[in-house]
C-alpha cells in the first residue's frame, strides 16, 4: 500500500503515515464495533441465563438488533452538562476513556499478518495507554462537580493504580520468555503457550485485570447498592454511551491480550499458511480463544459477590503483588538456566535419526521449550504450594481471632460490631 | 530516510509549538488543576519528540510514567487538597525569578548541544541512533546493567527509590 501511494506521486513519509494510520484505524475501530455489537448482546444474554431469565429476545432474532435499539436510545437522549461542572474537561473526559481503550487494538495481533502496527515496544504500549484511562475517569468524576462523583473516581483510581501493578508485572513474564516486547513476537515465540508454563502468571494477569477493568468481584467502581453509580453519575447521551463502551470494550481487550500474551493469540493449525487462508485461520483461532476467556470472566463476574474496598486493597497488595513477584524473580531464574537451544534441536530433526522423527512430528521447536517449560510449571506448582500454606495459615489466624471476638463481646450486643472501613476522600 | 525533509520539520514544529504552548499554559493557566492537565499535554508533546528521534521504548516510558503515573499523582495531590481548589489568583510574586532561571538553562543547554553538534567536545558525541537499527531497546537495557555505563546510577536510583518507598510507610502508618 506504501509503495502505490508513493508511485502516485505522494511522498514517503506522508505515505507511510497515511497507511499506518488507517490500518491502526481499522484495527482500532474493529476492536469496537464487533464488542459493542455481539458482546454486549452475548454480556446480557450470559447475565441473564446465569440468573434464570430470557435476556433480550425482541428486537430481531434472538434479540441480536437490541443493541441497535439501545443505541439510538442513548443517541437521542438529552446531553445535559451540570451546572458548575468545568465543561471543556467534561467533554474531553469520556474521549479520554474510550480512546485509551481503542488505541490499545492498535498493537493485537490478529493474524500472523494482521495487525495494526506491530511496534518494537508492543506490550508497554499497551501498558502506557491503558493507564491514560485511568485519567479519564478521575477527570470525569472531578469535572462533574459531584462529590458522588469524585468519591467514585477516587475509589476507581485507586484500584486502578493498585491493580495495575501486578498486571505490569505480569506482562513481564511472556515478555522475559520471549525475550520481545513485540505482541506478534510474543505469540511466535509461544511454541508451547505460556498458560501451561507459567499458569501462575496467567492466573495473576487475569484477576489483576478483573480489578483493572472494574469487573465482579472488583467492581466497587460501580457497586450499584453502595455508591450511587461512581464517577459516570453526571453523563446523559452519547457521554455515558462511551463511558460504558469503554468499559465493555476494556474487559474483552484485557481477555484478548490475554489470549495474547498467554494462550498464544493467533497460533494453531493452518495458522501459518501464507495469504489469506493463514490470515483467516489466525483469526478465528484468536477469536475463539478471547471469547473462551471472555465467557470465563462473564460467569466469574455473575457468580461471586462482591469485595469490599479495603478488602479488595489488601489482596491486591498483599497477595497478589508479592505473589508475583516471587514468581517473576523465579521465572527469570528458570529461564536464564534453561535457555531453549533451537539450532541444535533443529540440526536432530534434520538429521533423519529416530530421535530426529519423533522430533519433527512435534515440530522442533516444541520440543527446544520444553525442558524450559516443565521446570517453569515444576517451579509453579511449588510456589502454589507455598502460597496456599501461606493462604491456610492466615485463614486459622482470621478463624482464630473471629472466635476471640466471639468470646469477648458481652451476650446483650446481637450482631458482631461490623468491621471498620477506611474512609474515603479527606 | 536519513535526509530530513518538510514532513518531519512539519511534525517536529507541531509537537515544539504543542509542548512549549502548553507549558506556557502551565505557568500561565490560574486553575491548579487546568496548569496539571496542560502538564500533561505538554509531556505528550515530549513523547511525541522521543518518537521522532526513534526512541519509542523512551516515548511508551514517558507516556506510562510521566502521564500515567506522576500527573495522576499530581491530580491526586490537588483534589485531596481542598483549599488548592477554589485558588483563581497567583500566590506567586517570584516569576521573575522563575524566567531568568528557565533563560539561563536554556542557553546552557543551547550551548552545549551546539558544541555536541560542531564536535568540539568528544563525550557528548554519540553514534546515530539510527545505526542501532531497532535494537535500542536492547541496548539501553544492557546499558543499564553494565558496570561500565550506568549499572552504578541505575542501582543508586533503586536504592533512593526504596528508601523513599519505606520513609513513606513510616510516616503513613498510624503510631502504636
Amino acid at each position: 500500500m506504501i509503495e502505490a501511494l508513493v508511485n502516485l506521486g505522494w511522498n514517503p513519509h506522508i505515505a507511510t503515515f497515511v497507511a499506518l494510520l488507517l490500518g491502526v484505524v481499522a484495527c482500532a475501530s474493529f476492536g469496537l464495533i464487533w464488542f459493542t455489537v455481539i458482546g454486549l448482546w452475548l454480556v446480557r444474554k450470559v447475565a441473564a441465563r446465569v440468573q434464570d431469565r430470557m435476556g433480550p429476545n425482541r428486537v430481531g432474532p434472538f434479540g441480536l438488533f437490541q443493541v441497535f435499539a439501545d443505541l439510538g436510545k442513548m443517541i437521542t437522549k438529552e446531553d445535559i452538562t451540570p451546572q458548575g461542572a468545568d465543561k471543556p474537561i467534561f467533554n474531553i473526559a469520556p474521549l479520554l476513556a474510550i480512546a485509551a481503550v481503542v488505541l490499545i487494538w492498535a498493537v493485537m495481533p490478529f493474524a500472523k499478518t494482521l495487525i495494526g502496527a506491530d511496534l518494537s515496544v508492543g506490550a508497554l504500549y499497551f501498558i502506557s495507554v491503558a493507564s491514560l484511562g485511568t485519567l479519564g475517569v478521575l477527570l470525569a468524576g472531578w469535572s462533574s462537580n459531584n462529590k458522588y462523583a469524585l468519591i467514585g473516581a477516587l475509589r476507581a483510581v485507586a484500584a486502578l493504580v493498585s491493580y495495575e501493578v501486578p498486571m505490569v508485572i505480569s506482562i513481564l513474564v511472556p515478555v522475559l520468555l520471549a525475550g520481545t516486547m513485540s505482541m506478534n513476537g510474543i505469540v511466535e515465540a509461544q511454541h508451547i503457550f505460556y498458560i501451561f508454563a507459567v499458569p501462575l502468571s496467567a492466573f495473576v494477569f487475569f484477576t489483576s485485570n478483573l480489578g483493572e477493568t472494574g469487573r465482579a468481584p472488583f467492581d466497587v467502581i460501580e457497586a450499584e447498592s453502595e455508591l450511587v453509580a461512581g464517577y459516570n453519575i453526571e453523563y446523559t447521551g452519547i457521554k455515558f454511551g462511551m463511558f460504558q463502551a469503554a468499559e465493555f470494550v476494556h474487559s474483552f481487550t484485557s481477555c484478548a491480550l490475554m489470549a495474547v500474551l498467554f494462550v498464544g493469540g493467533w497460533r494453531g493449525p493452518g495458522a501459518e499458511l501464507p495469504g489469506l487462508a493463514g490470515a483467516l485461520f489466525g483469526f478465528i483461532y484468536f477469536f475463539s480463544k478471547s471469547m473462551v476467556i471472555y465467557m470465563l470472566l462473564l460467569w466469574i463476574g455473575n457468580t461471586v459477590p462482591r469485595l469490599r474496598i479495603d478488602q479488595m486493597m489488601a489482596f491486591n497488595w498483599k497477595f497478589l503483588v508479592p505473589l508475583q513477584l516471587v514468581n517473576l524473580l523465579a521465572v527469570a531464574f528458570v529461564a536464564k538456566i534453561l535457555q531453549p537451544n533451537y539450532e541444535a534441536v533443529r540440526a536432530t530433526a534434520e538429521s533423519g535419526s529416530t530421535l530426529g522423527n519423533i522430533y519433527r512430528v512435534f515440530g522442533p521447536e516444541f520440543i527446544a521449550d520444553l525442558p524450559r517449560a516443565i521446570a517453569l510449571l515444576i517451579v509453579n506448582v511449588i510456589i502454589l504450594g507455598g502460597v496456599g500454606l501461606m493462604i491456610r495459615n492466615s485463614i486459622r489466624k482470621e478463624r482464630a481471632s473471629v472466635e476471640a471476638n466471639r468470646a469477648a463481646r458481652p451476650p446483650y450486643l446481637g450482631r458482631r460490631t461490623p468491621v471498620e472501613q477506611p474512609a474515603v476522600g479527606d | 530516510m536519513q535526509t530530513v525533509d518538510w514532513v518531519q520539520w512539519l511534525a517536529f514544529g507541531i509537537l515544539t509549538l504543542l509542548t512549549i504552548g502548553s507549558a506556557l499554559a502551565v505557568v500561565i493557566d490560574r486553575n491548579i488543576f487546568h496548569s496539571a492537565l496542560w502538564l500533561l499535554v505538554s509531556l505528550f508533546g515530549v513523547a511525541g519528540l522521543f518518537v521522532m528521534l526513534s526512541a519509542p521504548f523512551l516515548a511508551a516510558v514517558q507516556v506510562l510514567v510521566y502521564m500515567g503515573a506522576i500527573v495522576i499523582l499530581i491530580i491526586f495531590a490537588i483534589m485531596l487538597t481542598r483549599r488548592l481548589m477554589g485558588l483563581t489568583e497567583a500566590l506567586n510574586t517570584q516569576w521573575w525569578v522563575g524566567g531568568i532561571t528557565a533563560i539561563v538553562t536554556f542557553l546552557v543547554i543551547a550551548f552545549v548541544l551546539f558544541q555536541a553538534g560542531q564536535g568540539a567536545n568528544p563525550i557528548l558525541v554519540r553514534e546515530p541512533i539510527a545505526a542501532l537499527n531497532g535494537r535500542g531497546v536492547e541496548e539501553l537495557g544492557k546499558a543499564l546493567v553494565d558496570p561500565a555505563q550506568y549499572a552504578l546510577p541505575f542501582e543508586l536510583a533503586s536504592v533512593l527509590l526504596t528508601a523513599a518507598l519505606i520513609g513513606s510507610i513510616v510516616i503513613a502508618r498510624e503510631d502504636q
